[in-house]
């Protein structure tokens, strides 16, 4: 077993360096997601107002973002960010603003959705007993969307850790590009350490993302049962 | 060269990438139904054995990337092997991936069928086939229509990330003139176009598909 593949992980400092790369990957994803998700319950908000021109603004960005798959919403940003607009940002940064403004977009779907299916009688009780706009939001609609909207939102949270595997394509040294040079560094000695390497990778993104996705469907299996009856 | 000539030159190019893409999707999408359809009916009639591993194979495909599987597949394989063309393992990583959605979506739609139906099924003596048959099924599949339009969109969008093993679809296309010839506004335009013109109208008609059904449920 000298030569078995997995020992490539052993090998030097290839572990470390895989976890090193696992935090770029996760600080990334946490940085975008925050920023992300206080946008979008922003905008969202600012949908179910009965401004029509603002509706359809904020519509927009949210099917661009829609129709645009992340890989190229990447390279867009990548690409046209320092070409037409002269700003040079470093990957990192191109990467979480891209992933900040995609959270955002799918989150304002979310939360407008959670605060148009709050009953009807709640609004207007609270217009009745005379809160302004802010009190209503704060008090009255955005509590009861937020437990509508939680499982949603953690699932969106998983896709967009799942979508940090796109960072490779723009060559932030996230846990895959670490990985590929980690396979490539090594290839001679452990022609099948291709597979333990991918592998933990794979593992490494199970791992954060399963008790994450577990918890959102057990809250709408509850939510399922209490509906039913 | 004006942009307007840069474009028109690709264009060819960008046409075949542009069929690939579909081509991959359809196929993808098709094989997803139907691995998600089995998936959920095992769970459906708690097929013992099968079930599990079914609900095994739903949270490993679901929780982790496309990329990762793609790259497992693509580079990992072949070591003991296993060797597959990149198309071929286009096809099979958005099967593996698309499966799971697909079952989930189904799975939603059968425990979505409320509980006074399939318990008046079961008082006037339906057994658990005609209950699936006649009132689980029929209804189910209605529900779950909006969660399996949204995975085809979702998978049509998954196939841009096939550009990783050099499978020349649309994105790969893109990205390998650019880095030809580093005109990169132009072939970005072409690009974002092209998807347009795949999942704008097909959004459009989902959408309607949706109404469609729900008035089909619910007749309102």
């Amino acid at each position: 077993m000298a030569h078995s593949g997995i020992n490539v992980l052993f090998e030097g400092r290839n572990l470390i360096r895989l976890f090193g790369g696992l935090w770029t990957t996760v600080e990334i994803a946490a940085v975008a997601l925050v920023l992300g998700l206080i946008l979008g319950v922003i905008l969202g908000v600012l949908r179910t107002f009965p401004n029509r021109l603002l509706r359809l603004v904020l519509r927009l960005y949210l099917e661009f973002f829609r129709i645009v798959p992340t890989v190229v919403l990447l390279f867009l940003f990548y690409y046209i960010l320092p070409k037409q607009l002269g700003v040079n940002l470093p990957a990192n940064q191109v990467a979480t603003l891209v992933f900040a403004l995609w959270t955002a977009a799918e989150m304002s779907d979310i939360v407008r959705g959670a605060l148009i299916s709050v009953p009807k009688h709640q609004r207007e009780s609270g217009m009745a007993i005379g809160l302004n706009r802010l009190q209503l939001y704060r008090y009255v609609l955005i509590p009861q969307a937020v437990s509508l909207e939680l499982p949603a939102t953690i699932n969106l949270v998983t896709r967009v850790i799942k979508t940090t595997s796109l960072l490779m394509l723009i060559s932030v040294m996230d846990v895959i590009n670490v990985g590929q040079q980690v396979v490539e560094a090594n290839n001679q000695k452990y022609p099948t350490g291709v597979f333990w390497v991918y592998g933990i990778i794979f593992v490494m993104y199970f791992a954060i993302d399963y008790p994450l996705s577990w918890w959102a469907k057990r809250m709408d299996k509850k939510r399922l049962e209490r509906a039913n009856g | 060269m004006s942009s307007w000539q840069i474009i028109q030159q690709s264009l060819p190019l960008f046409e075949k990438g542009f069929i690939l893409t579909l081509w991959l999707s359809f196929i993808g999408i098709i094989g997803s139904i139907i691995v998600g359809l089995i998936c959920s009916l095992l769970k459906y009639f708690r097929v013992p054995v099968f079930s599990q591993i079914a609900a095994v194979y739903v949270e490993i495909s679901r929780n982790t990337p496309l990329l990762v599987q793609l790259f497992f597949l693509y580079y990992a394989f072949p070591v003991f092997g296993f060797k597959l063309n990149a198309e071929l393992c286009g096809i099979v990583g958005l099967i593996f991936l698309g499966g799971s959605y697909m079952a989930e979506g189904f799975n939603g739609g059968f425990d979505g069928v409320s509980k006074t139906q399939v318990e008046t099924g079961k008082a006037i003596g339906l057994s658990r086939m005609q209950l699936a048959r006649y009132v689980v099924f029929p209804q189910g599949f209605t529900l779950s229509v909006p969660a399996l339009a949204a995975n085809i969109i979702f998978l049509i969008k998954e196939t841009s990330i096939f550009t990783v093993i050099a499978i020349p679809e649309l994105t790969n296309t893109a990205l390998d003139l650019i880095g030809m010839y580093y005109r990169s506004s132009e072939y970005l335009l072409v690009l974002v176009i092209g998807y347009a013109i795949i999942l704008i109208p097909l959004s459009i008609i989902l959408t309607l598909l949706e109404k469609r059904v729900r008035y089909g449920a619910f007749g309102n």
